[in-house]
């Protein structure tokens, strides 16, 4: 910073209005690239991180896990499938 | 095992051909078979900036149409045995490139290589589409600014919904954030993103912060991969990028204001 600078003030700070305005366009925009493939990015981690606290008591696998997001007019429902393991013969489904 | 990585951005002009040059050489030098692929067919740069300009006779769409082999194209790296260039063609041909020729050369490569390193064009067309296609993991190159900032998470989506992996329900590719063009003094006085407001927003892992310089136009000039200008900040910021790659553990460097000493202030960077 030049000597002139420091005497009569520095420069407006803009790099915050910066991150306001991409933080504004970019939920906007993510949403809506998830109209478009009909899937929320998050998806995939929301399934992972199920799995991960899942797994910390009962062991399951990725595949044992399905996350599902359908909209109908306003509804959004979320439907998560999980599998448990089967346990001498019995075949136990959770959802 | 190979692992196929891409250099990719959306935007132009961020640092992709520059990161990708530096991130082959870098895998290299550190011992590992690695092969180079310019992806951005029609406006073929890498080369020029691998210094191997003169030593193409073809190209990446020469062999995907059978005109010649593999093994007639990779271009050896003049510094480093274990450094393979596989140069873009100069056609303008949008369509020169298709999904069965690329996996076809890419399973070829497989074989040898231990990493498969795709520079990507800028944009989300085909060439852009089809070196992220078949990756395993991605450095988003972005610049501390709202375009760059924008267009990196374009790609995110991208790759997080058009990919090989990600059609085939196998685990995402693993994306890596590289902020190049980082001037602290900038951030400090409030007129640049800062590594945590970038962080903030695109929510993936930090490989690596490339400070500002003046040494990449010197690197470019001379046809010589910035990492290889020993004692230069952007070199050591490469270094740890590639180490952070290959699961070590380096604190980020030049991501704060440097002192500068009462010789520097009177006569400038340059002493």
């Amino acid at each position: 910073m030049s000597l002139l600078e420091l005497l009569f003030g520095r420069k407006k700070a803009t790099a915050s209005v910066a991150k306001e305005r991409l933080q504004i366009i970019l939920a906007h925009e993510r949403g809506m690239n998830e109209v478009e493939s009909g899937k929320p990015s998050w998806l995939p981690q929301l399934q992972q991180e199920l799995v991960d606290v899942i797994a910390r008591y009962i062991k399951i696998n990725k595949e044992d896990l399905r996350v599902n997001l359908e909209r109908r007019d306003n509804l959004e429902l979320l439907e998560i499938n999980v599998t448990l393991p089967e346990k001498e013969g019995d075949n136990v489904s959770a959802s | 095992m190979v692992k196929i990585v891409v250099v990719t951005s959306g935007k132009g002009g961020v640092g992709k051909t520059t990161t990708s040059a530096s991130f082959a050489t870098g895998l290299a030098l550190r011992g590992h078979k690695t092969v180079v692929i310019d992806f951005d067919i029609g406006l073929r740069n890498l080369d020029l900036i691998m210094g191997c300009e003169r030593r193409v006779v073809y190209d990446f769409v020469n062999v995907v149409q059978g005109d010649a082999t593999l093994h007639q194209a990779l271009i050896k790296d003049k510094n480093c045995d274990n450094l393979f260039i596989l140069a873009a063609s100069q056609t303008k041909d949008k369509d020169a490139l298709n999904e069965e020729g690329v996996e076809k050369v890419i399973q070829e490569l497989s074989k040898d290589f231990d990493y498969i390193v795709c520079d990507s064009p800028a944009g989300i067309e085909r060439g852009a589409f089809l070196a992220l296609y078949f990756a395993d993991e991605a450095i988003v190159v972005t610049n501390p600014e709202v375009s760059s900032v924008r267009d990196s998470d374009r790609i995110l989506g991208i790759l997080s919904s058009k990919s090989k992996r990600a059609l085939e329900g196998k685990d995402k590719i693993k994306a890596h954030l590289l902020i190049t063009r980082y001037n602290p003094g900038r951030v400090e006085s409030g007129e640049m993103l800062s590594i945590q407001d970038i962080e903030d927003i695109l929510r993936i892992p930090l490989i690596g912060v490339i400070p500002e310089s003046t040494d990449v136009l010197q690197a470019s000039n001379t046809g010589t991969p910035a990492i290889s200008l020993n004692g230069t900040s952007v070199s050591d910021a490469y270094q740890d990028v590639i180490s952070r790659f290959l699961g070590e553990d380096k604190p980020l460097r030049f991501t704060n204001v440097e002192k500068k000493s009462l010789l520097k202030r009177i006569f400038g960077g340059r002493v």
